[in-house]
């Protein structure tokens, strides 16, 4: 008896994760064996993959360099502006703030973050762009200047991308901090200055940490904004991996980027967890 | 620091808001307000091509959330009873499909997809018996399932949060009074899991909507709205994507809001 409910009790658990168990194997792990196996592939004569165990395709990556120093570069700056931006943002909405507006605040903070990239980094195009910014500059004086398809340009939309994603995770580890601790640095003759640098910002330090690695981890992958307000001047990972899947037809070559590119997220992830781990209790982060 | 973090919500606002503000704009040139019209909306929604992107967008959205909300919930409740091996390595796996840059995502199915289906098709070819053997090729079926990994993970993700959070003592009560595992489920448990499960699929369903790198790489020859509107801003700005874009906003702000009171529900009930 026992028994018979043990293996139907299996049986029910078994086809509940059934479904997805499936997904994740036929979407996402097979995907991944096809691109390793790719990667040490070579390039048909008329594109696309032929069989092959060779690892020229790595050998080969110092000639898309720039687009690595450019990411690898870029990514890690961005998410560090992101991080002086939204680091008062966060610490106003959690500790400054009306409690009656906070909600609306922090909602106003979201909802960006879940419209559309593309149209929000359109906007900037549009503003960037000659008959924008530039077009207000040249009233006052500054002609030709040039803000579209720079770095600063890249840098800019990236920042405003990505703030929101910074914005919260240090926004809840500020928010679950507790006040007395506050209270009693002050009793205590601590300056607002030093109670912030030796109690707030070390307790904030998770959500400082999960933001930097999110934000910087979403960048490594970028296309949208490099493509369309560095204008093919400032080149991602992401643009070299669209021109060598769906332009020159590279596969192997484009598949051992995109391996390099998961390896240096996966390198990303593990430097961001070591370091949560050295800050103790880290903690989960409500990205909705 | 007040003059600062209105700053900043200026600088998250005023883009999308002129955006906005020349979508409405009479005249053609970027750089001036002309006057109050309606006109680019008319020619956006005329505009055949257009129409046919949003329809593949809507439709593709609907499945990918729907099957997403269904199997993620799913799986959200049979986690609960799995073993903490077979859990952790589930747990990795979605975590995997949501931190994976969605170009690694893209390009990793299209790979795959592009070798089965080469594969597959002459063994169509072979065993079909009409004259017409059916052809498999990226559309509808690879963005499904491409938007539907990430969006399983999330609803999953929230779905599991929830479940954690509720009280096992009304579980317990519900079989005391000897009613059956399903009724259980039907009555004590889905009631309290159903908004976390809505919110779950309306995020999916932004998510898809608004996702172009993805589709970008698996979409074959089908059009989404942000694979058109991404075209047409390289054939050059002009307010019929203002238009174009400020109905994405609107679509994806309504679903968002609704997602967020729906989540914000769970926190008062508690």
């Amino acid at each position: 008896m026992a028994l018979a409910t043990n293996t139907k009790r299996r049986m029910v658990t078994a086809s509940l994760v059934a479904p997805a168990v499936a997904w994740l194997f036929i979407f996402l792990v097979l995907p991944f064996i096809a691109m390793l196996v790719f990667s040490v592939g070579e390039r048909a004569p008329e594109g696309g993959y032929q069989p092959a165990f060779t690892f020229a395709q790595f050998a080969n990556l110092p000639s898309r360099a720039a687009a690595f120093w450019n990411t690898l570069f870029l990514a890690p700056v961005g998410a560090f502006i992101c991080l002086i931006v939204a680091y008062p943002v966060a610490y106003y909405l959690a500790v400054k703030a009306n409690p009656r507006y906070r909600l609306l605040l922090v909602s106003l903070v979201i909802v960006p973050f879940w419209t559309s990239l593309l149209v929000r980094t359109y906007a900037w195009m549009y503003l960037l762009g000659s008959r924008g910014i530039p077009n207000l500059l040249s009233m006052v004086g500054f002609d030709d200047v040039r803000i579209l398809n720079t770095h600063g340009a890249v840098l800019l939309g990236i920042v405003y991308g990505y703030l929101p994603l910074m914005i919260m995770p240090i926004y809840v580890s500020l928010e679950k901090l507790d006040r007395r601790l506050l209270e009693a640095s002050a009793d205590l003759g601590a300056k607002p200055v030093s109670t912030f640098f030796s109690i707030t910002l070390p307790l904030s330090l998770p959500g400082v940490m999960t933001g930097l690695s999110l934000v910087t981890i979403l960048l490594l992958g970028e296309y949208l904004i490099p493509q369309l307000l560095g204008g093919g001047k400032v080149f991602f990972i992401g643009n070299a991996l669209v021109d060598l899947f769906l332009q020159s037809r590279n596969w192997p070559f484009g598949s051992a980027i995109a391996v390099t590119l998961v390896i240096s997220v996966v390198f990303v992830l593990l430097i961001a967890m070591r370091i949560a781990w050295k800050i103790a209790g880290t903690r989960q982060v409500d990205l909705v | 620091m007040r003059a600062f973090i209105s700053a900043v919500y200026v600088f998250l606002y005023a883009p999308i808001a002129l955006v906005v503000l020349f979508s409405f704009n009479a005249g053609r040139n970027a750089s001036e307000f002309t006057g109050f019209s309606t006109m680019w909306y008319g020619k956006a929604l005329g505009n055949t091509f257009l129409v046919a992107a949003l329809q593949n967008s809507l439709i593709i959205a609907l499945t990918s959330a729907t099957l997403a909300a269904i199997f993620g919930t799913m799986a959200a409740i049979g986690m609960e009873r799995l073993g903490t091996r077979t859990r952790a390595v589930l747990d990795g796996l979605f975590a995997a499909a949501i931190v994976v840059p969605g170009v690694v995502i893209g390009i990793a199915t299209l790979v795959a997809l592009v070798e089965v289906f080469s594969f597959l098709n002459p063994l169509l070819n072979a065993i079909w018996p009409g004259a017409n053997p059916p052809q498999l090729g990226l559309g509808y079926g690879s963005i499904v399932a491409a938007h539907g990994l990430f969006s399983m993970a999330l609803v999953t993700m929230i779905v599991k949060a929830r479940i954690a959070s509720l009280g096992r003592d009304i579980v317990e009560a519900s079989s005391d009074l000897y009613a059956t595992p399903l009724t259980t489920f039907r009555l004590v448990v889905l009631p309290q899991i159903l908004p976390s499960v809505l919110a779950g699929f309306l995020l999916s369903f932004t998510f898809s909507f608004d996702d172009f790198i993805i589709a970008f790489f698996v979409a074959g020859s089908k059009t989404t709205l942000p694979i058109y509107v991404f075209a047409s801003i390289r054939r050059g700005v002009t307010p019929e994507i203002n238009a174009i874009a400020t109905l994405v906003l609107v679509a994806s702000l309504m679903m968002i809001l609704i997602a967020r009171i729906l989540m914000r529900e769970k926190k008062t009930t508690n």
